[in-house]
C-alpha cells in the first residue's frame, strides 16, 4: 500500500487500447485515407477547399474582430475560439436544415455558419441581450453558460424529434471540462436509454479555464461514451475534413434511427478562456508553438498549394468575405439600439403575473418623476396596483 | 376555462356533476384528461409507468397512453428536468414527477437556471410549459428527505409559478391549469392528504390558477395557508367558533404569485393576520405575505402579523415531527397572540408578535 500512489497504474487488469486519432488532412497538408471516415468523406474539389478556407477565415475574423471590440470597450466579454475553427466549421457544415443544435458559449463560429446574424452574437457579449436570435428560426438553442447543461436539452429535443417521427439529428456542443459535469453524464445515460438521435460533439481544447484536460480525464474523453453504450470517435479537431466526415457519419446515424454518437474533436484553445483570462499564468511554455504548427487554416492552404491550385485567389476571396463580415459587424453595432426598461419585465412570464406587473408599474411611476417615459404604461396597470383580487 | 369563483365558504352541498374521490384519484384524473386532450402532454418520472408511481398517482396511465407518453426515466433528477427542457424546446408539455420533495435538489440547477429563465433568455421565443409535480410536506412518518417543504426556493425564483392544492377539487383544477399554462409551474402535492376524499366536478368552469379562495368566511382573524395545513386551519376555525372567535380562512392555492387582493380585503375587515405553513419560518412564504400585507394594510392592522410555521431546522426524524408541524393547538395559540389575548408567549416575550 505504501508504495502505491494515485499515479500507479492498475496491475492485473486488462488494458484498453488507446483510441485512434482519426485524420484526413495532416498539418503538412497531405491527404490520407481513414477507414472509419472514408465513406462519409466528401470529394475534395477546388471549390470545396475554397469554401472551407472562406468559412475558416471568416470565423477567425469574427473572433478577432469581437476580441478587438471587447478591447475597445464595445463588448463586455468575448470567449475566443481561435484555433478551434476547423472543429466548428466541419461540424456545422455537416448539418441539414431540420437538425437542431444546442451550443455552449464558445460556438460562435458554428452559429454563424448556421445562419445566426453575427450582430446577434455580438450583442449577447455586449450585454444587450441573452440570446441575439430566435432559436426557433435557426434551430439553434440559446448559448449555454452553465457548463454542460445544454447536453440534456439536446437529448430531450432529440427524443421529441424521434417521437414526432422526424428524421433529424440534434447536436450538443460542449468542451472537455463539461465532461466532468453530472448533466453530460446523465445526458449520455438518457440518450442511450431512449436511443435518442443525438450527437455529442465535444471540442477538447485542452483547457477548462486554467485546468488542463488531464486533471479531468485520466484517459481519452472518447473512451467514456462506450461505457454508456454510445459509440465514439476521436477526431483531429484541427482537420476540417475529418471533422466534417465524422459529423456526417454521426448525424446520418442519428437520422437513420441508429441512436447517439459521441465525437471528441481534439483541438486547442490558442487564446484565453475569455477576454478576462490570462493564460500566461497556467499555460506551459512551448505548448502554444506546438499547436501553432497544427493550425487548421494553414493546413488547408498547404493542401491547396500542394495541389497546384491558385492559393492567392482563394486567400483574396476569403479576405474579402472576412472584411465584409467585419464591416457588417461594425456598422451594425453602430446602428444597434440598446434595450429599454420594458425588457426587464417582458418575457419573464408568458402569461400575466400580478406581482411583477405591480413592480413594473411602480418602476414606471418612479421613472416618470424624472420625465423618463421609457417604460410605457400597461392598460391594466392601474387595476393591478390596487387591491383588485385576482388577475385574468 | 376560467371563472372568478373565489369563495367556497358558502356551504352549499355537493354540486350536481361532482363525485366523491380521493385526492390522489383527482390528480390521476387530471393527468389522464390532460393526456387525452393534448397530444403534446407527456409524463416523465421515476417509477411512474409500470408501477404507476410510488404513490400510484399515475396508476394505469402508461397502459392507456403507452411508454412514449408516460415515460419511466433513469434515476437522475437533473436528467429528467434537462430532457424535459429539450422536449419543451420541441413544443411538448412535459409533466415531470419528482418522487419526493427532498429529491428535487439534484434538478435544482436545471429548474432555476434553465426552466425558469429560458423564456426570458430567448425573449419569448422558447416557452417552457413544464409542470413539476412534487409530493411535499410531512406527517406520514417517513425517513429523511421524504417530508420537506421546499416551496420558498421556488417562490424566490423569477420565472416559476408555484401552486399547491388543499382539496381534491383543486387537486384536479390546479393541475389542469398548470399543464395548460405556458409558464413553468411547480405543483406541490400535499402527500399527507392523498387519501382524503372530497367532491370533484371534472366539468366545472375552473377558477384561475392565480386566484386565492375564501375557504371559511369569518370576521375576527384572517388565516392564510395552503396545502396540507389548510385542513388543520379549517379545524381551528371550527374550534375557535366554539369559543366565540370567527376566523376567515383563505386558501392561497397559488403561492407564486400570491393573490394579495383577497388577503387585503379580508385583513381590512379583520385587522388581524395569521399565516400557517409547514416550511420553516425564516425567508418563508409567510415572511413575504407578512411584509406585503404590513405594507399594504398598515393602517388597518390591529396587531403585527403572526406566523405559525415549522422551525428553522432540518426536517426532524418521524418520532419528532409532531413537534415541528403546526397543529390545531399551535394555530389556536397563534390566534390568541394575534387577538392580544393571553397566550403561550405572554409571560416570556412582551415584544413578541
Amino acid at each position: 500500500m505504501g508504495s502505491v500512489t494515485l499515479n500507479t497504474p492498475p496491475t492485473g487488469l486488462p488494458q484498453l487500447p488507446e483510441p485512434d486519432l482519426l485524420q484526413l488532412l495532416s498539418p503538412e497538408g497531405t491527404l490520407s485515407t481513414e477507414h472509419d471516415l472514408d465513406p462519409w468523406a466528401v470529394e475534395v474539389t477546388p471549390e470545396l477547399l475554397a469554401e472551407l478556407h472562406r468559412h475558416l477565415t471568416e470565423i477567425r475574423r469574427l473572433d478577432t474582430e469581437a476580441t478587438h471590440l471587447q478591447r475597445q470597450g464595445e463588448l463586455a466579454l468575448w470567449p475566443p475560439l481561435l484555433g478551434q475553427e476547423a472543429a466548428q466549421v466541419g461540424s456545422a457544415l455537416a448539418l441539414q436544415e431540420k437538425d437542431y443544435i444546442f451550443p455552449s458559449y464558445r460556438e460562435n463560429g458554428a452559429l454563424y455558419l448556421r445562419g445566426v446574424d453575427p450582430l446577434g452574437l455580438i450583442r449577447m457579449w455586449r450585454g444587450s441581450t441573452f440570446c441575439g436570435w430566435a432559436p426557433s428560426e435557426h434551430r439553434v438553442g440559446a448559448q449555454q453558460i452553465i457548463i454542460g447543461a445544454q447536453s440534456l436539452h439536446a437529448v430531450g429535443y432529440a427524443m421529441g424529434a424521434a417521437m414526432d417521427g422526424e428524421a433529424s439529428a440534434t447536436v450538443a456542443y460542449f468542451g472537455d471540462g463539461a465532461t466532468s459535469q453530472g448533466d453530460v453524464n446523465e445526458a449520455m445515460v438518457f440518450a442511450a436509454s431512449y436511443q435518442a438521435p443525438v450527437v455529442f460533439f465535444c471540442q477538447n481544447n485542452h483547457w477548462a479555464i486554467s485546468e488542463p484536460v488531464g486533471l479531468q480525464a485520466r484517459r481519452h474523453i472518447a473512451d467514456r461514451p462506450w461505457g454508456f453504450g454510445i459509440p465514439s470517435m476521436r477526431v483531429d479537431g484541427n482537420d476540417v475534413l475529418a471533422v466534417l466526415a465524422a459529423t456526417r457519419r454521426a448525424t446520418e446515424r442519428a437520422r437513420n434511427g441508429g441512436g447517439p454518437t459521441f465525437i471528441e474533436a481534439v483541438t486547442y484553445r490558442m487564446g484565453p478562456h475569455t477576454t478576462a483570462d490570462d493564460p500566461q499564468r497556467y499555460r506551459p511554455e512551448g505548448e502554444l508553438e506546438a499547436w501553432r504548427a497544427k493550425d487548421p487554416i494553414d493546413r488547408v492552404e498547404k493542401l491547396i498549394q500542394r495541389r497546384g491550385e491558385d492559393l492567392d485567389a482563394v486567400k483574396n476571396a476569403s479576405q474579402q468575405a472576412a472584411d465584409a463580415l467585419a464591416a457588417r459587424i461594425r456598422s451594425g453595432l453602430a446602428q444597434s439600439e440598446e434595450p429599454g426598461p420594458a425588457e426587464l419585465f417582458d418575457h419573464v412570464y408568458a402569461e400575466p403575473h400580478s406581482e411583477l406587473e405591480r413592480q413594473r408599474e411602480h418602476y414606471r411611476l418612479y421613472l416618470e418623476q424624472f420625465g423618463d417615459h421609457s417604460l410605457p404604461a400597461r392598460s391594466d396597470a392601474a387595476a393591478l396596483s390596487t387591491a383588485s383580487g385576482t388577475d385574468h | 376555462m376560467t371563472a372568478t369563483t373565489t369563495d367556497r365558504s358558502s356551504g352549499q352541498g355537493q354540486p350536481a356533476g361532482a363525485q366523491t374521490v380521493t385526492f390522489s384519484r383527482a390528480i390521476n384524473s387530471a393527468l389522464r384528461d390532460a393526456l387525452e386532450e393534448d397530444p403534446q402532454v407527456v409524463l416523465m418520472g421515476e417509477d411512474i409507468g409500470t408501477l404507476g408511481g410510488v404513490f400510484r398517482i399515475t396508476d394505469g396511465l402508461q397502459q392507456q397512453f403507452g411508454p412514449e407518453r408516460v415515460i419511466d426515466t433513469p434515476l437522475a433528477e437533473s436528467g429528467i428536468m434537462g430532457t424535459a427542457v429539450g422536449l419543451a424546446y420541441r413544443g411538448y408539455r412535459p409533466v415531470v414527477e419528482i418522487q419526493f420533495d427532498g429529491f428535487v435538489y439534484p434538478s435544482f440547477d436545471q429548474i432555476v437556471s434553465q426552466v425558469a429563465k429560458l423564456h426570458f433568455r430567448t425573449r419569448g421565443d422558447v416557452k417552457m410549459p413544464i409542470t413539476i409535480r412534487i409530493p411535499y410536506g410531512g406527517g406520514i412518518g417517513s425517513p429523511e428527505h421524504h417530508s420537506e417543504s421546499p416551496e420558498a426556493y421556488f417562490t424566490h425564483t423569477a420565472g416559476l409559478r408555484v401552486v399547491s392544492p388543499s382539496t381534491p377539487q383543486d387537486g384536479y383544477d390546479l393541475l389542469r391549469e398548470a399543464i395548460a399554462s405556458d409558464d413553468p409551474v411547480v405543483y406541490l402535492e400535499p402527500k399527507r392528504r392523498y387519501h382524503a376524499k372530497g367532491p370533484v366536478d371534472l366539468e366545472r368552469d375552473r377558477p384561475s390558477m392565480n386566484a386565492a379562495v375564501v375557504a371559511a368566511a369569518g370576521t375576527d382573524v384572517t388565516v392564510v395557508s395552503y396545502g396540507s395545513p389548510m385542513t388543520t386551519c379549517l379545524q381551528a376555525a371550527e374550534a375557535a367558533a366554539d369559543e366565540g372567535t370567527s376566523l376567515e380562512v383563505i386558501d392561497l392555492r397559488s403561492i407564486s404569485p400570491v393573490d394579495y387582493g383577497v388577503i387585503e380585503s379580508s385583513v381590512r375587515r379583520t385587522g388581524r393576520l395569521l399565516i400557517v405553513h409547514e416550511a420553516g419560518l425564516t425567508g418563508g412564504v409567510g415572511a413575504e405575505i407578512a411584509a406585503q400585507i404590513t405594507e399594504r394594510c398598515f393602517e388597518w392592522l390591529e396587531h403585527a402579523p403572526v406566523r405559525i410555521t415549522g422551525f428553522d431546522i432540518p426536517y426532524p426524524p418521524a418520532k419528532l415531527e409532531h413537534h415541528h408541524l403546526p397543529d390545531l393547538d399551535r394555530i389556536l395559540d397563534g390566534v390568541d397572540r394575534v387577538m392580544d389575548r393571553p397566550n403561550s408567549q405572554s409571560a416570556a416575550d412582551t415584544h413578541g408578535a
